[in-house]
């Protein structure tokens, strides 16, 4: 059971079966890992925005430098206009970061190598984006699938593909965080293994791999959490600021 | 032969893991849908309720530290280049006063010298005079006794020789033809006897 490097994405519940009508909410290694990435963020932000110093300490400086690396991000992607949805964009990196980074810890849950985590993730700022996109352009907002400078000829193909890769963008953003999160772990795992199968003879040659793995994962959840944080940046430029 | 065995069990181990991997997996957890609603639940909850706390309570109270870190660096060197121009001014008052006084010192000790040199051409030109007086006095008397000294000595020789003739020959000699007698001799070695 342990040497299944699948197991370790393994849902189970802790405690009672809770159940609201037909649906079962019970309360799993996901929720506690959830749990514990959003009080540890409001642990940190809260501790880092007590107390105003002239010279901040640690902590201070900590959730300082988190505040301006992500407006940076925003406004360098999205502009001006994006900072109502700071907030937002500010909860959804930390949040895929700190559920990335809870998984690189031993005998932790990856919350963010669920497929249905990240695509309700990805589906609500998809269908956010297409809210704003419609508020604010009305029914203009559709020009964004006729990109401007097209031929006539190659435009009905043109407008076809953009509606296509418009439509993968939820798919395409919440597969790409889950994949990575799940091959990453997967891989860890399969090389964990191997240790332990080949002994002291052999086992320090996979040794070695898992522990370069390990820096390249905690690497791929930093990135995966900005990506996933820079192409909403993305998509909420093209909602606000309609280029096409 | 040690290495070739090590890398084949390598290879080997791998073949094997990879087979009760297969065997014991039931697809990937993931797409059991079993807690899906679960998870989602959780998620929106979770998610929720951070994103609440962080939008109306922590970041607000982050930009306002950043805010007024940032003003106050820029109070901080407003207040700063204030006091520079200020000290910068106090320094050209300084510079100022100190040329200005030293002007003024130049100039008392230019009057100062001025008037020393006054005073002293006028005290001189007093002194000068008083001299001049003194000498042309000096002068006007030692010419009244240039003059008077030849009828003076005249009259002393006439008397002397008129004395020195009654005690020679015994008998008074006319006064008036000694000195007839001295006066053609004054007349005559007047310039031996005076330098004149």
């Amino acid at each position: 059971m342990a040497a299944n490097p699948m197991s370790q994405f393994d849902v189970y519940r802790i405690g009672p079966e809770i159940k609201v009508g037909a649906f079962d909410i019970s309360f799993t290694n996901a929720s506690l890992f959830m749990i514990l990435s959003t009080l540890s963020i409001l642990l940190i932000f809260n501790l880092g925005s007590k107390k105003n110093s002239i010279l901040p300490n640690k902590i201070q400086l900590l959730a300082e430098l988190s505040y301006t690396f992500v407006s940076k991000m925003i406004s360098d992607t999205a502009g001006s206009k994006a900072k109502p949805y700071f907030a937002f964009i500010f909860s959804l990196f930390m949040f895929v970061l700190f559920c990335n980074m809870f998984g690189m810890i031993p005998y932790t849950f990856t919350v963010t190598s669920h497929i249905i985590v990240t695509f309700v993730l990805a589906a609500f700022i998809f269908i956010g984006v297409t809210v704003i996109g419609f508020i604010k352009h009305g029914f203009g907002y559709l020009k964004l699938f006729v990109p401007s400078g097209v031929p006539a000829v190659l435009l009905p193909l043109i407008v076809v593909i953009e509606i296509i890769s418009y439509l993968s963008r939820p798919i395409s953003l919440s597969v790409r965080l889950f994949a990575n999160m799940m091959a990453g772990h997967t891989m860890m795992k399969v090389f964990g293994g191997f240790v332990i199968s080949l002994g002291i003879v052999g086992g320090w040659l996979p040794l070695s791999f898992s522990v370069a793995l390990t820096g390249l994962e905690i690497l791929v959840a930093f990135l995966q959490a900005y990506v996933f944080a820079i192409l909403t940046c993305i998509y909420l430029n093209d909602a606000l600021n309609l280029h096409h | 032969m040690v290495k070739k065995i090590y890398f084949q069990s390598i290879f080997f181990s791998f073949f094997f893991i990879k087979e009760a991997f297969a065997a014991e997996s039931g697809g990937m957890p993931q797409l059991n849908p079993e807690f899906w609603i679960s998870q989602i639940f959780w998620l929106i909850l979770t998610f929720g309720i951070m994103y609440l706390v962080l939008s109306k309570l922590i970041l607000p109270k982050i930009s306002n530290n950043l805010e007024s870190r940032k003003s106050q660096i820029l109070e901080n060197i407003e207040a700063a280049e204030k006091q520079r121009e200020d000290s910068d001014a106090k320094l050209k008052e300084y510079d100022e006063i100190i040329s200005k006084s030293k002007l003024e010192a130049n100039s008392i000790f230019n009057q100062a010298r001025e008037k020393a040199l006054k005073d002293i051409g006028a005290k001189r030109e007093v002194l000068d005079e008083q001299i001049d007086n003194e000498i042309a006095e000096a002068e006007k008397e030692i010419d009244i006794l240039r003059k008077n000294a030849p009828d003076k000595i005249n009259k002393i020789a006439i008397e002397t020789s008129s004395e020195l003739l009654q005690k020679l020959i015994g008998a008074e000699v006319n006064n008036s033809s000694i000195s007839a007698i001295v006066d053609d001799l004054s007349k005559r070695n007047g310039d031996k006897y005076y330098g004149n």
